[in-house]
């Protein structure tokens, strides 16, 4: 029995039939050779999301982002006309990374009119020129011009800042998002500048980490704490169900439905929930962000709950009914560790309750989270023993089956563009 | 522990603050894990009680200024919150089925 309108075909699934029904290979997540294609196909190419603007509140504003995996820093600065560029954090003199406070692996940030490098002191204002050459007399035909920085495409949407590492874009920004997630724009994501920022090194492809956030099929069996403090409420078999859930281009959404947390009765809530009015679906008390907000809930269903919108290839932006954001992102490091990144944002606390509300929110992101991870090693561990050729998706699953048929089929693209490709 | 940390009205719970008045989450998780269930027990049965009062204590002072001693307490509380995970949900210190996965938290809101 289904809780909520399915297309005309019966079943999510079936309402896109190239994606088929039947079983699903992971090899994608175990080989070290896939990685390696996977990486030059997807990571070299496709838009990825190194930060957002209020990072950089001012002109001459800058961050440091490891883009873990890619052998890649960036530096992403706003200009003294205020334009965001990014740049390859590498002084073109002899190859130093150019920013960098700490150890040359810390990420920093702050504001700067110029950068100057650590090793021989060249220098290099916000837009990548280089405006300073240690004894340049000492030099061989050094060219006027070339000296600067090498720029890295970058462009803003919504105020999340992502850059391309491919030398020529085949997409602006705006196309490659697409019209789902291109409906956000205007969203008040702006006003929610608090942030609480999370890191963890999994043992796991990335793939399957995303897997775990792209269903909530396996929340009822692997949080039933989740679920309330009763034994009643700690229901495994309890049958979780998308209100909606759609695809466009590479990008996936599964808006979620349900009665809201405020509105549930004490003896199903756990006492410091009742405390803080906050939990899982975050702070009780909503802030006002207006009257309409652009792209959420597209499909208009009521008691609209989240949307987990999964933008190709490795950010996830969970947008909640009550006012408040996550993205999530996922960086490979070989063929079962990566790199993932939350980050919580909220409209400032105004007050200690309202502090208390996002501080309980944020504990409980990382409480049924480290279950998350804690099953990864597992997961990752049985894929790569082989027993099975492929895994069953249900319909809940229809991300999971989206993503990976997405991700073979860049690389796929990909490998067969390669000049001496026998598919060519 | 002659020196007074926490506002007057709240010195039953001074027992606590050298313990428990700590200005960052991975100083409370790491003081969550290495604190016995009893020890986790007994604070928030001291304390749990006394959280609303607590809080609107707090919310008497702007959030950005808060006395040295209030902002004490709401350090308290939000050990509050991270010891009640462990009483209330798992009934252990640790998350249950977490295996050896850790999740830093690197950077959030002061105070």
């Amino acid at each position: 029995m289904t809780r909520f309108p399915r297309p005309a075909e019966g079943t999510w699934t079936e309402h896109h039939p190239e994606l088929g029904t039947g079983p699903v290979s992971f090899e994608d997540s175990t080989s070290p050779a896939f990685y390696e294609r996977e990486r030059a196909a997807i990571f070299e190419r496709a838009w990825l999301n190194v930060g957002r603007v209020e990072q950089l509140p001012r002109n001459g504003s800058y961050f440091t982002k490891n883009l873990p995996g890619l052998r890649t820093s960036v530096i992403v600065a706003r200009n003294p006309d205020g334009r965001v560029r990014a740049f390859h954090n590498v002084c073109r003199h002899r190859g130093n990374k150019l920013v960098w406070e700490g150890t040359p692996r810390d990420e920093t940030c702050g504001r700067a009119r110029q950068f100057v490098c650590k090793y021989h002191g060249w220098r290099y204002d916000l837009d990548g020129a280089c405006t300073y050459v240690h004894q340049p007399g000492e030099f061989f035909d050094l060219p006027e011009d070339g000296l600067g920085l090498a720029p890295i495409h970058s462009d803003i949407f919504a105020g999340f800042i992502f850059v391309n590492l491919a030398r020529e874009l085949r997409q602006t920004l705006r196309d490659y998002l697409g019209p789902m997630v291109g409906a956000l724009e205007g969203y008040p994501f702006d006003a929610m500048t608090e942030r609480y920022s999370f890191r963890a090194e999994n043992d796991s492809n990335w793939k399957v980490f995303i897997d775990a956030f792209q269903e909530y099929y396996h929340v009822p069996p692997l949080h039933t704490h989740q679920l309330g403090p009763t034994p009643e409420a700690q229901n495994p078999e309890y049958e979780f169900e998308g209100a909606h859930y759609q695809l466009d281009g590479p990008h996936r959404l599964v808006t979620t439905s349900g009665t809201h947390k405020h509105h549930w009765p004490a003896e199903h809530l756990y006492p410091a929930e009742a405390l803080t009015r906050s939990g899982s679906t975050g702070p009780w008390d909503a802030p006002d962000l207006g009257e309409t907000l652009p792209g959420v809930n597209p499909s208009g269903i009521s008691r609209w709950g989240i949307d987990n919108f999964q933008v190709f290839p490795n950010l996830e932006i969970l947008i909640y009914e009550r006012g408040w954001f996550v993205t999530y992102r996922y960086w490979p490091t070989s063929h079962n560790t990566h790199v993932f990144e939350g980050d919580l944002h909220f409209v400032p606390a105004k007050n200690a309750r309202e502090r208390l509300a996002h501080e309980y929110a944020a504990l409980t992101f990382k409480e049924y989270g480290l279950q998350d991870c804690g099953t990864l090693d597992g997961t990752q561990m049985g894929l790569e023993q082989g027993a099975f050729d492929s895994f069953f998706l249900n319909d809940q699953e229809i991300l999971v089956r989206h993503f990976h048929k997405t991700v073979g089929e860049w690389v796929d693209a990909f490998d067969r563009a390669q000049p001496g490709s026998p598919k060519r | 522990m002659s020196e007074r940390m926490l506002p007057t009205q709240f010195g039953d719970l001074e027992p606590f603050a050298a313990t428990w008045c700590l200005a960052t989450e991975p100083e409370r998780w790491a003081q969550r894990l290495r604190s016995s269930m009893e020890e986790l027990q007994t604070f928030y049965d001291a304390f749990f009680p006394r959280a609303e009062a607590a809080i609107a204590y707090c919310d008497g002072f702007p959030l950005d200024d808060l006395p040295a001693d209030a902002e004490r307490l709401l350090q308290l509380l939000h050990s509050l919150l991270m010891v009640s995970y462990a009483v209330e949900v798992w009934k252990q210190p640790e998350v249950i089925h977490c295996g050896s996965a850790r999740i830093d938290r690197i950077l959030e809101p002061r105070p």
